[in-house]
């Protein structure tokens, strides 16, 4: 019926990094007014492919066609010129420029050709913003926001593109419900006005929701291209990991054991507001809210990083107020916090130094590098988690998005605290993977650890959680047993929709 | 270790040298008097009081400083200890004093960086002109010359033919290597520079860490403080001017990034030999030492030039 070319069609594309073929005769097309699905494992090439359109990397060989001409697409400045407007999974943000900058940055409003012209830069902030309906405010500098609200800043600037072509690098993994339904509403609005727009995910879930059609990369090359409507999670995942997927949430509930972690009265400065819980040995406790509700601000504030004003934390029963990180780590504690590459990861150093940073207990006993010691834990933790890498000596930049999550996860995992506290453990990571983490954290109740799960993933917290509590604007405002924690009710804690 | 790991993980260096190679081949073809023993060992040995203040240097800007005054304090941990040495003091104990002076200055350079959470140019400028001040001040000025022949041979005397002070460099270059690659220091000296808040969370007294790096600079530069004073016989309150911009630039053609993360010692010392053997060749070739400054600056630019043009290359 279509004799009009595709949209994008991409030819054979191949693409080497040093000791590794991230691409290899990759082809992939994009009709006007779907949404394409590309999906893989962690360090399937997903990205590469999406950076190689968007002018950010060049191909080593292929062909690229928009709507039948052949292109070669020279710079992400080019990419923009044609009408590709790409959301990376990676921020590029400039943190101390506000918002309404950061929006315009490269197409800022000008009078006479040079004056900057801040009023229309704000409007267009404006209006983008509440499109999307988000209260973040123009004026405020990128960095004292948190994951999820820059992440709806860099949707708001492709957006503000007015693209033919929009690509997008796991927008959601950092957001709640609420915002990626508005996210998929304007989506939706795009695709239906014609707009291309290529979807990276894990979450199932949101694949099928979202999408028209799919295609699978495996180890840098096609695998298949389907109709989203006739396939099946199982088929996807075979495509995916050539391998079956069992089951998604493995929980095997531990009896809970004594009282590992008890806070009361917990109140800070910024954000909480009397905050009082127990975490057992044996428990996951799952922390469900909306973006901004105060969750991650708990998990620091237990873990020392910002200060307590008011209230108590007993540790194994004993009184602790933790000044800095590392006396929490010293008693026990570990946070695998939610911005891997701000806060979990020094980029340009190696996987063997990033696992070994909170390790040096055992990695430099009395001040002295042990080398078997350290390649053995980056070792454990490259097999265990299975991160796709070709050495241990690689720099964790170099590494897939979601191989760094993995990485971060096993850092701490090596360091067998007792009480692990997760801020959005698996984001970023493929569904094979997950499970492994899912398994893991059951070895690790089992063991006696207990773990505060902060998830923005609903169906995550539901099937991982002995208890789940929910916070909103600083406060506890709901706790539910796994029995009686369901989507309606978990959300409605969360949206303060039920009394 | 095989070739391609060789290359793999130290192309970089290899690179450097590879340019040094080229300098020596080119200046032994262009003059008769450049590959000689006895021209090679005074490369060796005016390379090794820059190369020295470089290491200090390059330890901070691994952890993405840098430090203004290893020049002011190299002047004025060298006055203090001369001082010292001509009121009949143990030649030991006055060097100890010489260090320690050099240690306290860093360490106060740290603790306004850390405690007082100055940016490190500022507070290493502002050092910069209080050790000069300083020196000044203690000396009224004027050099202090003439010490006992004891003290002397730490800069005229010689071990198994190499000169002293090229000695105490490789000393200083292995105990600081080992510091970087094999201990704990140097492993939060890197992951400071490549993300300070992700070591901090992954529980790392940041502060503490930062503020022994500056103490380790100043340290250097009074061991520099040590040979010069021996060579010259005199201490002047306004030796090491400049020396700032040599030690960085000899830590960057070797490599290492001023973003922090990155750095070699191995790298700085070929860096800071490219620059000895250069100064050297331009000498010999009688060069006039404004053309010199010319050349010197553009090989520090092409050199960065370079290195950055190779790793962009790898996208
Ligand atoms: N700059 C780089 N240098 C070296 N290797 C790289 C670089 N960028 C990507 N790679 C490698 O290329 C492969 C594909 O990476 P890519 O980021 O495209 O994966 P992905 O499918 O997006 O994975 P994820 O789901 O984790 O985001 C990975 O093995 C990765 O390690
Ligand atoms: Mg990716």
């Amino acid at each position: 019926m279509m004799d009009a070319p595709p949209l994008l069609a991409m030819h054979r594309i191949g693409k080497s990094f040093p000791g590794v073929r991230a691409l290899d005769g990759v082809d992939f097309d994009l009709r006007a007014g779907e949404v394409h699905v590309l999906l893989g494992e962690n360090g399937a090439g997903k990205s590469t492919l999406m950076k190689i359109l968007s002018g950010a990397y060049r191909p080593d060989e292929g062909t690229i066609h928009l709507a039948g001409e052949p292109q070669r697409i020279a710079s992400p400045q080019h990419a923009q010129a044609l009408g590709i407007s790409t959301i990376y999974q990676e921020f590029n943000l400039v943190p101390h420029l506000p918002v309404s900058a950061n929006i315009s940055l490269g197409r800022e409003p000008r009078h006479a050709g040079f004056l900057l012209d801040r009023r229309a830069m704000r409007k267009k902030a404006e209006t983008a913003l509440r499109e999307l309906e988000v209260a973040i405010d123009p004026d405020s500098p990128i960095s004292a926001l948190g994951v999820a609200e820059q992440q709806m800043v860099e949707v708001a600037k492709a957006l503000s593109l007015d693209a033919r072509i929009l690509v997008m690098d796991e927008p959601t993994s950092a957001l709640t419900e609420t915002e990626i339904a508005n996210l998929f509403a304007i989506v939706r609005r795009l695709r239906d006005r014609g707009v291309g727009v290529v979807y990276i995910s894990h979450r199932m879930e949101e694949i099928f929701e979202i999408g028209d059609r799919v295609t699978v990369l495996r180890d840098g090359r096609h695998v298949a291209t389907r109709e989203l409507g006739t396939v099946t999670v199982r088929e996807l995942v075979r495509d995916m990991a050539d391998r079956e997927l069992t089951e998604h949430f493995p929980r095997e509930t531990v009896e809970p054991g004594a009282p590992l972690l008890e806070v009361r009265g917990l109140t800070t400065r910024t954000k909480l507001r009397d905050v009082s819980f127990a975490l057992r040995r044996g428990e996951i406790l799952g922390l469900a809210g909306l973006l901004g509700s105060g969750r991650t601000e708990l998990a620091r504030a237990l873990f020392g990083a910002d200060p307590l004003q008011d209230g108590e934390v007993r540790v194994h029963g004993r009184p602790c107020r933790f000044r800095s990180p590392r006396e929490a780590i010293q008693a026990g504690i570990a946070l695998l916090p939610e911005d891997r590459r701000q806060l979990g990861l020094v980029l340009p150093l190696s996987i063997k130094r990033n696992v070994s940073l909170p390790n040096t207990h055992r990695v430099y006993p009395r001040g002295l590098l042990r080398k078997t010691e350290e390649r053995r834990l980056a070792e454990e933790c490259v097999t265990g988690l299975r991160v796709k890498t070709p050495h241990i000596e690689q720099a964790t930049a170099n590494l897939s998005g979601g191989n760094q999550q993995k990485v971060v996860l096993g850092k701490w995992l090596a360091r067998q605290s007792d009480i692990f506290i997760f801020d959005e453990p698996t984001r970023g990571i493929d569904i094979g993977a997950k499970v492994e983490i899912y398994r893991l954290m059951n070895r690790l109740t089992r063991e006696g650890a207990g773990i505060l799960m902060i998830s923005s993933e609903m169906p995550e917290v539901l099937g991982m959680s002995d208890r789940v509590l929910v916070m909103r604007e600083g406060r506890l405002v709901g706790e539910f047993n796994r029995a009686n924690a369901t989507q309606e009710a978990v959300l409605g804690a969360a949206l303060g929709t039920t009394p | 270790m095989n070739w391609k790991n060789l290359i793999l993980h130290h192309g970089r260096q290899l690179g450097t040298l590879a340019g040094l190679l080229l300098l020596c081949l080119a200046l032994t073809i262009a003059t008769p008097y450049f590959l000689t023993v006895s021209n090679l060992l005074t490369v060796l040995e005016q390379v090794s009081i820059n190369a020295i203040v470089a290491v200090g240097m390059t330890v901070v800007i691994i952890t993405a400083g840098i430090d203004l005054s290893v020049g002011s304090i190299l002047a004025f941990a060298g006055v203090v200890m001369a001082t010292v040495l001509q009121r009949e003091v143990p030649v030991p104990l006055a060097i100890g004093i010489g260090l320690a002076v050099g240690l306290g200055c860093g360490l106060t350079n740290g603790l306004l960086i850390t405690l007082g959470r100055l940016p490190p140019f500022i507070a290493t400028l502002g050092m910069m002109s209080i050790a000069r001040g300083g020196a000044l001040l203690f000396t009224n000025g004027r050099p202090v010359s003439g010490f006992s022949d004891g003290f002397r041979a730490l800069a005229t005397s010689q071990f198994l033919f190499i000169p002293m002070p090229t000695v105490i460099m490789l000393v200083v270059y292995l105990a600081c290597h080992f510091l970087l690659t094999r201990t704990r220091f140097g492993l939060y000296a890197y992951a400071m520079g490549g993300n300070e808040q992700a070591t901090h969370l992954s529980g790392i007294n940041v502060r503490r860490h930062k503020t022994l790096v500056y103490g380790l600079c100043g340290l250097t530069s009074a061991i520099a403080a040590v040979i010069l004073t021996a060579r010259l016989n005199s201490a002047q309150p306004i030796a090491g001017m400049m020396y700032e911009l040599d030690a960085i630039a000899a830590t960057v053609i070797g490599g290492a990034s001023l973003m922090g993360g990155q750095g070699t010692l191995i790298g700085t010392l070929i860096g800071a030999l490219l620059m000895g053997v250069l100064r050297n060749g331009l000498n010999l070739l009688e060069v006039s030492s404004f053309l010199q400054q010319v050349i010197i600056g553009t090989v520090i630019i092409v050199a960065v030039l370079v290195d950055m043009g190779l790793k962009a290359q790898k996208k």
